[in-house]
């Protein structure tokens, strides 16, 4: 039961000034799933990816991440970016954040930054060109050829990332994130501005990753026709608060989340549903 | 900014006539105004201290005719060579010629310098303006490190280079201590002084870093001026050693150089020496700083530089990073410093102005940040340029303004704009300075 959960979130509060951004919120994300989190604009949902990846300290509650081998790790005491290297969270943002001016391949090297700098005797095994360096850079690379390699883009791997189309760019800010090797994949909104066929694209891809890499992933996403087709559990917010948890199904026909979404009569939500394929 | 759509060449240019003339007025009436008083009417006072006025109209119509002509011109000009983002009427023969004439640019530039001595041997002054370049050069490739890779931009380098200086010269002086003990101590010492300055500033971005960075340059400064009983104060430090080759001192008698190898005894020898010395400092440092630009930490710092926050979602310490990048270039300058002291055999605080830091700030803007050839182009145009226009004795300082300023029309990420990728799967392929970012600070 224990080794159920990869991410246990207990009774989280944040606060800014007089702002409830996040109201004593409990949900859990389990183990080699696909969780997402879902709710209209400014219901907190980025602010609980903050909370979790560590760049804002929540004012309370606890977040725990409990790894395969039993490790236990409270997130609300780590920095930032011990979080990607102890609790193996790896995130992504809302409005893309890699590394314009470097390649693709650039990009996926800066991922695997600790390892290679382990690898790298903390760069004097590096500096004289170590035979131990050297195949430790080769495999680097040769992961991210993989990653480059699944996302479509080994043509252009020599391309400046900033170079990229936007969808394309989305995508490698996953493969980044993949190749710092997370246990825990958070994606905020990873399908917007896709198209249709991107998005499809996109959800093919989380899906594989779950099945290859055993990632659990945390998904805040707008775009239902993704959350619908690959989430196994769905966590909704409003004001801060969550107000239903469940299945994509149940969720679906949630008054509650309905109401909160669209916040028209209950007479009349048939017909919305019935017009937005819901 | 969009770019202009490709249009063809003539048709692009014949309407622009209306808008250079446009341009033209308007800096021909901004000119009259400004120098309608400056120059158009000469006060001075009379014998009984009463106002003498009289107009010089004929002065300010040339003024403002030469202002006119010179705006159509630069127009012109920009038209045809055109800043970034213009079309070029350049042939694409000429463009690969070119592009073959840059790849060759750099070992033609080596060869070139290690030849120097051996060309210039009789002309002490050559030699003298060679070292003093290749110092800067040198400077220029360690603020690199922290302004170009890293992106923190450091006003306070000098700081660095004379705790180098006076690490030196206070060992040698009082220890007797060689030039080869003490240039690594020099490096080290100046290294931690970069970690200290580093500790405070990392929380700091863009003008609030700069601002601190250049406080610690004056603190460092009003140290060494006030610590009398170890620093000398403003009489500074004198009689520092001459370095020795490995040992060996250049000196005129039975057991300096020229006697052990059996030739005459020439004081140009010591200045050749010091030309190789601080050319092989300087490869030091552009090797080292290669290098590092192809590990981790390299890499690390240029992710830096393009964004901060995706950096620490990676599990990259940005903290452990910045110091890195502050101690990296503090020890490239404390290296320099201590070449410095030797060679001066004299250093004071005078040495180390803010004048100094801007001037190798300004080399590495000039190059293209984090383009090590380019920041040894500018050090050589900047230093190098300087010294050719000294003829030109008051005049020079204009010159050299008008210089930086139209670099800076036609170049304004530098010399060399584009960045170089440190891995690749297939070819390298230079990535646009539109794209690289300059840091946050």
């Amino acid at each position: 039961m224990s080794g159920k959960n990869i991410l246990t979130i207990d009774h989280l509060s944040m606060r800014f000034g007089g702002i409830v951004a996040v109201n004593d919120l409990s949900f859990d994300a389990e183990r080699r799933k696909i969780t997402a989190l879902i709710g209209p604009n400014g219901a907190g949902k980025t602010t609980v990816f903050n909370c979790i990846t560590g760049f804002y300290k929540p004012t309370s509650g606890a977040m725990r991440v409990r790894h395969d081998d039993g490790r236990e790790i409270q997130l609300e005491r780590l920095n930032d970016f011990r979080i990607s290297k102890l609790a193996k969270i790896a995130r992504t943002f809302q409005n893309i954040r890699l590394f314009p001016g470097m390649t693709a391949l650039e990009n996926l090297m800066v991922a695997q930054h600790n390892a290679l700098m382990r690898a790298s005797g903390l760069t004097f095994l590096g500096l004289i060109g170590a035979p131990s360096w050297r195949t430790a850079e080769q495999r680097a690379i040769d992961l991210a050829r993989l990653w480059l390699d699944r996302i479509g883009l080994l043509d252009r791997a020599d391309d400046a990332a900033g170079n990229l189309p936007y969808g394309d760019q989305r995508r490698l800010e996953i493969a980044r994130a993949m190749c710092t090797e997370p246990a825990l994949l958070c994606l905020d909104e990873p399908a917007a501005g896709l198209n249709a066929r991107e998005s499809a694209g996109l959800s093919e891809l989380l899906l594989s990753i779950r099945a290859e890499q055993g990632t659990s992933i945390l998904l805040i996403e707008h775009d239902m026709s993704v959350v619908m087709e690959i989430s196994d559990h769905v966590v909704v917010m409003d004001y801060g608060v969550k107000i239903a948890e469940g299945s994509p199904e149940d969720i679906r026909d949630d008054p509650k989340v309905i109401a909160a979404y669209l916040g028209v009569e209950d007479n009349e939500v048939a017909a919305v549903e019935r017009e937005l394929g819901l | 900014m969009t770019a202009p759509a490709p249009k063809p060449a003539p048709a692009s240019r014949a309407p622009d006539v209306a808008f250079i003339f446009k341009k033209a007025l308007i800096s021909a009436l901004v000119a009259l105004v400004l120098f309608s008083l400056m120059i158009g009417i000469r006060t001075e006072a009379g014998p009984a201290g009463q106002l003498i006025y009289w107009t010089r109209f004929g002065d300010l119509a040339a003024v403002v005719a030469a202002v006119f002509g010179g705006s159509i011109v630069m127009e012109l000009l920009r038209q045809w060579w055109g800043p970034v983002g213009t079309i070029r009427i350049v042939p694409p023969s000429v463009q690969s010629a070119l592009a073959v004439a840059r790849r060759a640019i750099a070992p033609v530039l080596l060869i070139f310098t290690f030849l120097v001595p051996v060309i210039f041997y009789d002309q002490r002054y050559i030699l003298d303006l060679g070292i003093l370049v290749l110092t800067y050069v040198m400077l220029g490739w360690g603020l690199n490190v922290v302004v170009g890779l890293a992106g923190l931009l450091d006003l306070g380098y000098v700081a660095f280079y004379a705790v180098g200086a006076y690490s030196y010269a206070l060992l040698a002086t009082n220890f007797g201590l060689s030039f080869w003990v003490c240039l690594p101590l020099a490096g080290i010492l100046a290294a931690f002084w970069g970690v200290l300055l580093g500790f405070p500033v990392l929380r700091l971005r863009g003008d609030y870093l700069a601002i601190v960075t250049l406080a610690f340059g004056e603190i460092i400064r009003l140290v060494i001026i006030n610590w009398q009983s170890l620093t000398g104060g403003p009489n500074g430090v004198s009689g520092i050693p001459r370095p020795s080759f490995f040992g060996i001192p250049l000196t005129p008698g039975d057991d300096g150089l020229a006697a052990k190898l059996g030739i005459e005894f020439s004081p140009t020898h010591r200045i050749v020496f010091l030309f190789y010395l601080i050319l092989a400092l300087a490869l030091l440092t552009n090797w080292v700083t290669i290098r590092l630009r192809r590990l981790p930490i390299g890499r690390a710092w240029e992710a830096l530089r393009e964004d901060e926050v995706a950096c620490r979602a990676l599990g990259i310490n940005t903290t452990t990073t910045k110091l890195t990048a502050f101690a990296t270039g503090a020890m490239f300058g404390g290296f320099a410093g201590a070449f410095f002291a030797t060679r001066q055999g004299f250093i004071s605080p005078e040495s180390f102005t803010f004048q100094e830091s801007a001037l190798v700030l300004a080399i590495v803007v000039l190059g293209g940040m984090g383009s090590q050839l380019g920041v040894a182009l500018a050090a050589l145009t900047m230093i190098g340029g300087f010294e050719l226009f000294r003829g030109l004795a008051q005049y020079r300082m204009l010159v050299f303004g008008v210089a930086m300023v139209l670099l800076m029309i036609w170049r304004p990420r530098g010399l060399i704009g584009h960045r170089a990728p440190t891995v690749f799967l297939k070819h390298s392929q230079a990535i646009s300075s539109d794209l690289v970012k300059e840091g946050h600070g």
